[in-house]
């Protein structure tokens, strides 16, 4: 059982061939590219979804900020779809590993905090000290901005594998202990398979919420440096 | 070039004793489809195949285009068209963890 229970998450390859590389550019088959002006319902349906997800999120940038489009909207819908196909069952899900998401985390961050110190210098460097604070207290406080800027972009990897992982994990347990439960005691079972369904709305909701709150910090790191 | 060598046995085969030949049968072995291959034919013809990588690309890229233009890019296109991509997943990632999952049988002894 306890080998079962994170044999999941390895990185998965068949026969020595790493088929880890098939399954992260397996979305992209998902979303095909408009040719026509009016094209089939699925193509229609992403489309509607991009244009709405996009205007909500980039109406509170700038000129600058909006260039940016193009690599928010590719990563809301990647970290999404990602997370809605881990939900099927056997399938490994890529943003469960810390190294995927570091990888995602760290080179937008930067590129947030180098665009707005190239830009903007004096406003950059003025982030690390908020207004109004007294005297003495000035060194420590620059300390403290200067670790939180350090730690937004492990904060937006860790958040995000932890929530996915521990999802699937829950998902497991509470249907190993459904399955265990049957022979035992039929109500108990039941109830177990209650929370279970329970426990997949949720992770179909918190698979679409962690894309959104990863895009929106970078969106907001990014606001906050252009 | 393909439709002249065609072109060329459609009329032979117009002036052919045996009217039960098929025009498949003067094309070479190269130029048919696979339905037209002669069960005899058939190790040639696979060794004759394009297995370049270019060529590689091609068989996937007319593969994905074939499923495309008959499920998906419809008038009206329905849910079985991405519902069976899904299922070919969950087919291949059950296939991929075989090897673990065979010890989760219910079984009075493992």
């Amino acid at each position: 059982m306890n080998e079962n229970l994170f044999t999941s998450f390895i990185t998965p390859t068949m026969v020595g061939i790493p088929v880890v590389l098939l399954i992260i550019m397996f979305p992209s088959i998902l979303f095909p590219s408009p040719s026509r002006l009016i094209d089939n319902r699925l193509v229609s349906i992403q489309q509607w979804l991009v244009r709405l997800t996009s205007k909500q999120m980039l109406s509170i940038h700038s000129h600058k900020g909006q260039t940016w489009a193009l690599m928010l909207m590719s990563l809301i819908l990647f970290i999404g779809s990602t997370n809605l196909l881990g939900l099927l069952p056997h399938s490994f899900t890529p943003t469960t590993q810390l190294s995927m998401n570091l990888g995602m985390a760290i080179p937008l961050w930067a590129g947030t905090v180098a665009t707005g110190f190239r830009y903007k210098t004096k406003a950059s460097l003025a982030h690390f000290l908020p207004q109004g604070t007294p005297f003495p207290l000035i060194p420590m406080l620059v300390i403290i901005e200067t670790i939180s800027l350090f730690i937004q972009p492990v904060a937006l990897a860790v958040r995000l594998t932890a929530n996915i992982t521990a999802g699937h994990l829950l998902i497991h347990l509470i249907g190993g202990a459904t399955l265990t439960l049957m022979s035992i005691s039929t109500i108990t079972a039941f109830i177990t398979f209650t929370v279970l369904v329970l426990l997949t709305i949720l992770e179909f909701a918190v698979a679409l919420i962690q894309a959104y709150v990863f895009t929106l910090l970078v969106s907001l790191y990014l606001h906050d440096n252009t | 070039m393909k439709t002249k060598l065609a072109c060329k046995n459609v009329y032979l085969l117009n002036f052919s004793r045996n009217s039960t030949d098929r025009v498949t049968d003067k094309v070479p072995v190269k130029e048919k489809k696979l339905m037209d291959v002669k069960l005899g034919e058939l190790p040639s013809w696979i060794l004759m195949r394009d297995f370049t990588p270019k060529g590689i690309a091609g068989a996937f890229q007319r593969g994905y285009y074939r499923y495309y233009n008959k499920y998906v890019n419809v008038k009206r296109g329905g849910v079985a068209g991405i519902s069976m991509v899904l299922a070919a997943y969950v087919l291949f990632n059950y296939c991929r963890c075989y090897k673990e999952l065979k010890h989760e049988r219910l079984r009075k002894y493992h």
